[in-house]
């Protein structure tokens, strides 16, 4: 049951994206969702008393970590960056046009 | 927008030349200790920054350097799609290793790992560098 | 180990429902990086350095672009009213919240013992990885030769990505 405290940074990032009303608000708790995954997958490939995946010498056997999660969690950190920032860009420009963040107000206004 | 005092601009010239070598340290050391193109990548924007940060803001160098920096961005994918694509051109698959392995533990080993690490290093810099400078040129109550 | 990790996890719950929970801008955003920084204690305690220095420059950039952001517009959260379609909404969401934990209890019930060996390819990738890259650094065997292609996609998304930006902040032009 090492794995129930993902779901709860999983639940607490939903509850802010279901409950919230400000963009930003939005937008940090679309991130807290994604660190609730990342962790999960790190959690999986883990071995016990085992070495970080660095291969030390040739000739012996040794205990190593999975590589293969570590590897889909550093292409999914560098996406989340991309996808974060091109949010925060969004915001600033409907914050510029209509002059708040709640987004009640900027279903009302027209145009 | 003013910079800062004389300390911190001369402090900082100091640190980003540090912090910049240190990223290309974990660039081309990337196939033998942790690292790699991502992470080196994102420390050498980290340099660039730290000094855009320090000596203020001056409006039309920092649209200069956006320039700058979208071309180097496009520079790097394009080389990464170049070595991509090599391999299909010799006539087999898609990312063939077509360098030689050489001896382990050595900077030279590893195929075509270290030339996609420096292509991606590239890219990852100068593409985290523009989206930060795109982000401070915002002018407020700029549109109504 | 284990008690390492629990409490590392339990700091970020509370990082996470503070920075839900407060009225003004700029504490949520640094609540956010508690969560972002507890997450790579736990990738170093989960022996990966590799994640610990992405994840690390990764949160402080997201930081530095999101303080930007707020700087340039505004710092308070406007007040929530009181009206029948927020208490309803407040109870659906409670109700859903309340299905999904005891779905996610039943679910990792059913997941292998944590601690052993897990996944079917790693063997392959450990015992070759050297051998058929000549790269010492498994994660950048797997992500540059193994797995090429999910690395050039990121890239090009990265690209496509920094393309909108500069395509949506573009100031207003030269006016004639």
């Amino acid at each position: 049951m090492i794995y129930l405290p993902c779901g709860l940074l999983f639940l607490v990032g939903l509850s802010g994206i279901l409950l919230k009303r400000n963009l930003i608000k939005i937008v940090i708790s679309l991130t807290i969702i994604e660190y609730s995954l990342f962790m999960f997958l790190a959690l999986v490939g883990y071995k016990q008393n085992a070495l970080p995946p660095i291969v030390k010498s040739v000739t012996e056997e040794a205990n190593y970590v999975d590589p293969l999660p570590q590897a889909l969690v550093l292409t999914a950190i560098v996406i989340g960056l991309a996808t974060t920032a091109l949010l925060v860009a969004l915001a600033v420009r409907i914050y510029e046009k209509y002059g708040t963040f709640d987004i009640r107000e900027i279903r009302r206004l027209k145009g | 927008m003013k910079g800062m005092t004389e300390i911190v601009k001369t402090v900082s010239k100091l640190l980003a030349g540090l912090i910049f070598f240190y990223g290309i340290y974990i660039v081309l050391f990337g196939h033998l200790t942790p690292g790699g193109g991502f992470a080196g990548g994102v420390i050498i924007s980290g340099a660039f920054i730290l000094l855009i940060v320090a000596n203020g803001i001056d409006e039309e160098k920092l649209r200069g350097e956006k320039e700058k920096a979208v071309s180097l961005a496009s520079l790097g994918i394009f080389l990464f799609w170049i070595i991509s694509i090599i391999g299909l051109c010799m006539g087999t698959f898609f990312f063939l290793n077509f360098l030689g392995k050489g001896r382990p533990l050595n900077i030279f080993s590893g195929g075509t790992i270290p030339l996609c690490n420096i292509a991606i290093g590239i890219e990852v810099s100068a593409a985290l560098c523009s989206i930060v400078i795109a982000f401070i040129l915002v002018k407020k109550g700029d549109k109504k | 180990m284990f008690v390492i990790l629990v409490l590392l996890m339990i700091l970020m719950i509370a990082g996470a429902v503070v920075a839900i929970q407060s009225k003004d801008l700029l504490s949520a955003v640094i609540s956010m990086g508690i969560v972002g920084f507890g997450l790579t204690l736990v990738f170093l305690v989960l022996q990966a350095p590799d994640l610990a220095i992405v994840q690390i420059v990764v949160e402080t950039l997201t930081l530095i672009i999101l303080i930007a952001a707020i700087l340039k517009t505004t710092m308070k959260e406007s007040k929530a009213e009181k009206s029948a379609v927020v208490i309803y909404s407040a109870a659906a969401t409670v109700i859903l919240l309340i299905i999904l934990l005891s779905v996610f209890g039943n679910t990792f019930k059913d997941l292998p013992d944590w601690g052993c060996e897990n996944l079917r390819m790693s063997k392959y990738y450990i015992e070759q990885g050297l051998e058929k890259t000549g790269a010492e650094n498994l994660v950048d065997a797997v992500i540059l030769d193994f797995r090429a292609y999910d690395t050039l996609g990121e890239a090009t998304v990265l690209f496509t990505a920094v393309m909108g930006i500069l395509a949506v902040l573009r100031s207003k032009g030269r006016k004639k």
